[in-house]
């Protein structure tokens, strides 16, 4: 698929990438840390001062197999991490009074030289083995999954049911952090190392032919539709596609976000509510801002301090001149003939916590579409397929170090294990899912962390 | 108020910061630039027979990000006829008598012609002569530059030639390509120069193209070794200086022209602690141009203001009796490394220093938190970190870390000195990046001071 030349245009790079000069100045400036805290605060524990040396030594080739060592998906990480609480947040530079280096752009960097020259994942000299596995999505969670296995001699095919394999790095990463085209050049990446991908949606009986003809199944399935907004009115409108297509109703965000990643459109009503304050509502606020919308406003229930956003998401919305509305709960959903009217009240917390309208703060918000960001389900339905496998609060349950469910079968990594995190976290659960379940055809052990 | 105003060897300057003979002095425009710029004195680029230059002359080390940590030349002498190189000082001289020119010399060995050189040097104005006994390259296959400065022998006769014509005062440059550079400035000394300058340029090749396999600089394909000068260098200048200004054989030292690496005030004022009067200064200048010297004036002055140093003759030397033999050394002077908790920001350089490159003696083994009322125990290393599963702290789902210990930087990252096993060898705090957060404090031994030549003579004695 070719990116949407007209909304690549709307979201040039959030942070500009760094010339072979400027990398290689920010490559001398790190300190080389033994044991670095950057390492040990990066979820797929990349040697980064190994690889920013091996920038700073000219050996760009080396610095993009030694994180592709670590993170098969390094390309995207580099650019869809949250670094500020990861890597460069750990950086010792911090304590010198110093920004601290510049990881992010420098693993893109590294990255994207590699692969600019026609770089490949190296593939080890290992013996082709026979046992089969299965991925179940195709996003970063099986895609590290299925790659590992790959470099073990396993047979892998992952399966998903969107046309395009990626999962989120494909439909749902902000245009200006991660391109599509760039999320799907890391999946043929994989693809080359012998995994093999099926478009099939999976319900019972494609679960039970997978389980006869697998020897092994990852679940890296994510969280499924975002929750329905529960307001009174809400039914009564123009939803999703047909949403877009007339340019009022109510969307949700991750749906937004794919649809004009996927260049299904290019433009937003003028007038736009997003509803939640987390990184995904951020993301949905900042899309409508750069795709022409003239108002963003962000309806959030609670306060700033505690939205789920990360600090600099929230920063960054700000700065993309996103507005916030504070303790504010929509009530009542309508369309007028001025676009929708949404009815709000404001909140406040009551003795134990709850949020209680203030009587008599009801206000209205006039705009064209809404945009609801809060959160997404568990897919349940899809999980309570598998026999004997035990869930948490919506969670499948796994062995930390093994990836392994209760059903020893089944391993599982991502978002649907760890209710939705990062793509770094994805990444590192189906490493250790695959090396989980090496370890389980070889009859070993793996030590736990 | 520091007064930097020069007499060296009967050559006077406002400051003692010299251009050396280089392509900063190779014609009278670029010396009288220097001169409004505040340079002192400047040695002219060397006059002889005009030469051909191959093009493609420099070529440098780069270092960690940085630009010409050393630089190196092929360049040969003037590649300008004589007469318009003496035209020239003359023209400088008239518009600017209080600065210092000092005509750099080198012809071929043969006495008439050196006659003849000083001579009209003297006759076009020039405050001294240079003789450019160092050249590495290219003259002295021709005899002469350092094939001069190589043989004490050739040294002293040609100085000798040129102090029987020299109205001006002489100083004789020295080549560091030799193995004790004391033996030529000897020589210099036995035939009466009036100064020295050292040390010219390193032979050296700096690197090689890894796509051509040639070395740089490329002339065609091909490459010769060339003279290395920058910081670089700075360290064995100072060791060669040190050497020839504490050499009392054959005469007590002579005045001392610097040169090597000297880029700012700072190290000015190191060559002048060795003893040098004046500095010369040619790669900092060739990077940055001529304006350095102002921070050089400036600066070296107000650290004479802080010290309370009125000239240079002040402080002139005061190292020199700072620098002995080793076996002079207090073998019983001991000091150990001491890390400032409150400073360190957990990089563990100087455990990895330490133990990879030192003695062992850095550990890793804090533990944090309240232990028993105390704040610190020793317990096993702890756990290389890509072993733990981490994950992304979202502030919905984490609560934020909670900091335990007393320092900035958690206490099981700052590394522990074993002092018992500590030799005070300065390694961690020469990595360490963090300014004063490792410092090598004295431990008195409750021993007498005792050098090795005191312990072995006492050896000697009691056999005897």
């Amino acid at each position: 698929m070719n990116a949407n030349s007209e909304v690549t245009k709307l979201f040039p790079d959030l942070h500009p990438a760094l010339n072979v000069r400027a990398a290689v100045v920010e490559a001398n400036r790190c300190l080389n840390c033994f044991d670095a805290p950057c390492m040990g605060a990066c979820p797929t524990h990349i040697d980064v001062p190994r690889f920013i040396k091996k920038i700073a030594s000219g050996n760009v080739t080396g610095s993009a197999k030694s994180i592709l060592e670590a993170n098969v998906l390094g390309a995207s990480c580099a650019r869809v991490c949250p670094v500020e609480v990861l890597c460069e947040g750990s950086c010792v530079m911090h304590g010198r009074g110093e920004k601290p280096i510049e990881i992010g752009l420098l693993q893109r960097f590294a990255m994207e030289t590699f692969y600019e020259a026609g770089g490949k994942l190296p593939l080890r000299k290992r013996p082709e083995r026979t046992q089969r596995v299965a991925c179940i999505g195709a996003g970063p969670a099986s895609l590290a999954c299925a790659a590992e296995l790959r470099q073990q001699g396993f047979q892998v095919t992952i399966f998903d049911k969107r046309p395009l394999p990626g999962g989120l790095n494909t439909y749902g990463v902000a245009e200006y952090k991660l391109r599509t085209p760039d999320s799907l050049r890391e999946v043929e990446m994989i693809r080359a190392l012998g995994v093999q991908f099926e478009t099939r949606d999976v319900n019972a009986a494609e679960l039970a032919r997978m389980e006869h003809e697998f020897d092994a199944i990852f679940l890296g399935v994510g969280l499924g539709a975002m929750h329905r907004l529960a307001v009174e009115g809400a039914e009564a409108l123009g939803k999703g596609a047909a949403a877009i297509r007339a340019e009022v109703g109510i969307i949700d965000a991750l749906e937004f976000i794919a649809a004009y990643k996927t260049g299904e459109r290019s433009t937003v009503a003028p007038r736009v509510v997003v509803i939640g304050a987390g990184n995904t509502a951020i993301d949905a606020a900042c899309a409508a801002k750069r795709l022409g919308a003239e108002i963003v406003t962000i309806l959030y229930r609670r306060q700033r301090e505690n939205i789920s956003a990360f600090d600099f998401e929230y920063e960054h919305a700000l700065k993309e001149g996103v507005e916030f509305l504070w303790s504010s709960l929509p009530v009542n959903i309508s369309e007028s003939d001025d676009g929708i009217s949404l009815q709000c009240v404001v909140v406040a917390r009551n003795e134990t916590g709850g949020l209680e309208p203030i009587p008599g703060s009801e206000f209205a918000v006039q705009c064209d579409m809404v945009i609801p960001a809060i959160g997404q389900s568990p897919l349940v339905e899809l999980l309570s397929l598998v026999h004997g496998m035990a869930m948490e609060r919506g969670r499948v349950v796994i062995d930390r170090a093994t990836g392994q469910t209760t059903n020893p079968k089944y391993f599982a990594g991502g978002d649907c294990v760890n209710g939705g995190r990062e793509v770094v976290d994805a990444v590192a659960d189906g490493k250790r899912a695959a090396l989980g379940i090496a370890a389980a055809f070889a009859g070993r052990e793996v030590a736990h962390g | 108020m520091a007064d930097l105003t020069t007499n060296f060897a009967g050559i006077k300057s406002p400051n003692p910061f010299w251009l050396a003979s280089a392509p900063p002095t190779n014609c009278g425009e670029q010396v009288m630039r220097a001169f409004d710029a505040g340079w002192g004195g400047a040695v002219w680029k060397t006059i002889g027979e005009p030469i051909t230059n191959v093009s493609s002359r420099y070529s440098s080390v780069d270092w960690a990000g940085q630009r010409m940590m050393g630089l190196n030349n092929i360049e040969l002498i003037s590649d300008r006829p004589i007469d318009v190189n003496l035209r020239e000082i003359a023209e400088v001289k008239k518009k600017y008598p209080k600065h210092a020119v000092i005509a750099s010399l080198m012809v071929e060995s043969k006495r008439e012609a050196w006659r003849e050189m000083v001579k009209r040097a003297e006759g076009a104005g020039a405050d001294g002569l240079e003789l450019n006994f160092g050249c590495p390259h290219g003259m002295s296959e021709r005899g002469m530059g350092s094939a001069v400065g190589q043989v004490p022998e050739y040294a002293q006769m040609i100085t000798e030639w040129v102090k029987e014509a020299a109205r001006t005062p002489v100083l004789v440059k020295l080549t560091p390509n030799i193995t004790d550079i004391r033996v030529v400035a000897r020589a210099a000394k036995r035939a009466g120069a009036d100064g020295l300058s050292a040390i010219n340029t390193i032979n050296s090749i700096t690197g090689i193209d890894l796509d051509t396999f040639t070395p740089r600089p490329n002339v065609d394909g091909k490459s010769s070794h060339g003279g290395y000068c920058g910081p670089a260098v700075k360290p064995i200048a100072l060791n060669m200086i040190q050497q020839v200004n504490a050499d009392h054989v054959d005469g007590a030292p002579i005045p001392m022209s610097g040169i090597g690496g000297v880029g700012n005030w700072r190290d000015a004022a190191e060559f002048f602690l060795m003893g040098c009067g004046t500095v010369q200064v040619c790669t900092a200048a060739m990077h940055f141009g001529y304006r350095i010297v102002e921070d050089m004036i400036d600066g070296l002055s107000e650290w004479m203001d802080a010290k309370q140093f009125v000239t240079v003759n002040d402080f002139r030397g005061l190292s020199l009796p700072k620098v002995t033999e080793w076996k002079n050394l207090n073998l019983n002077y001991k000091i150990v490394a001491q890390i400032d908790e409150a400073l360190c920001i957990g990089c563990q350089l100087c455990h990895i220093a330490c133990w990879d490159g030192a003695h062992q003696c850095i550990h890793m083994d804090r533990v944090s938190g309240p232990v028993d009322g105390h704040i610190e125990v020793h317990a096993k290393p702890h756990e290389i970190g890509r072993e733990r599963i981490v994950v992304t702290p979202i502030p919905k789902l984490d609560p934020p870390k909670t900091h335990l210990g007393p320092y900035a930087t958690s206490l099981e990252r700052i590394p522990r000195v074993g002092e018992t096993e500590c030799v005070g060898c300065n390694l961690c705090s020469l990595v360490c990046p963090v300014d004063q957060c490792i410092t090598m404090v004295e431990r008195p031994s409750g021993l007498e001071p005792e050098t090795w030549a005191e312990r072995t003579n006492a050896v000697v004695e009691r056999a005897g």
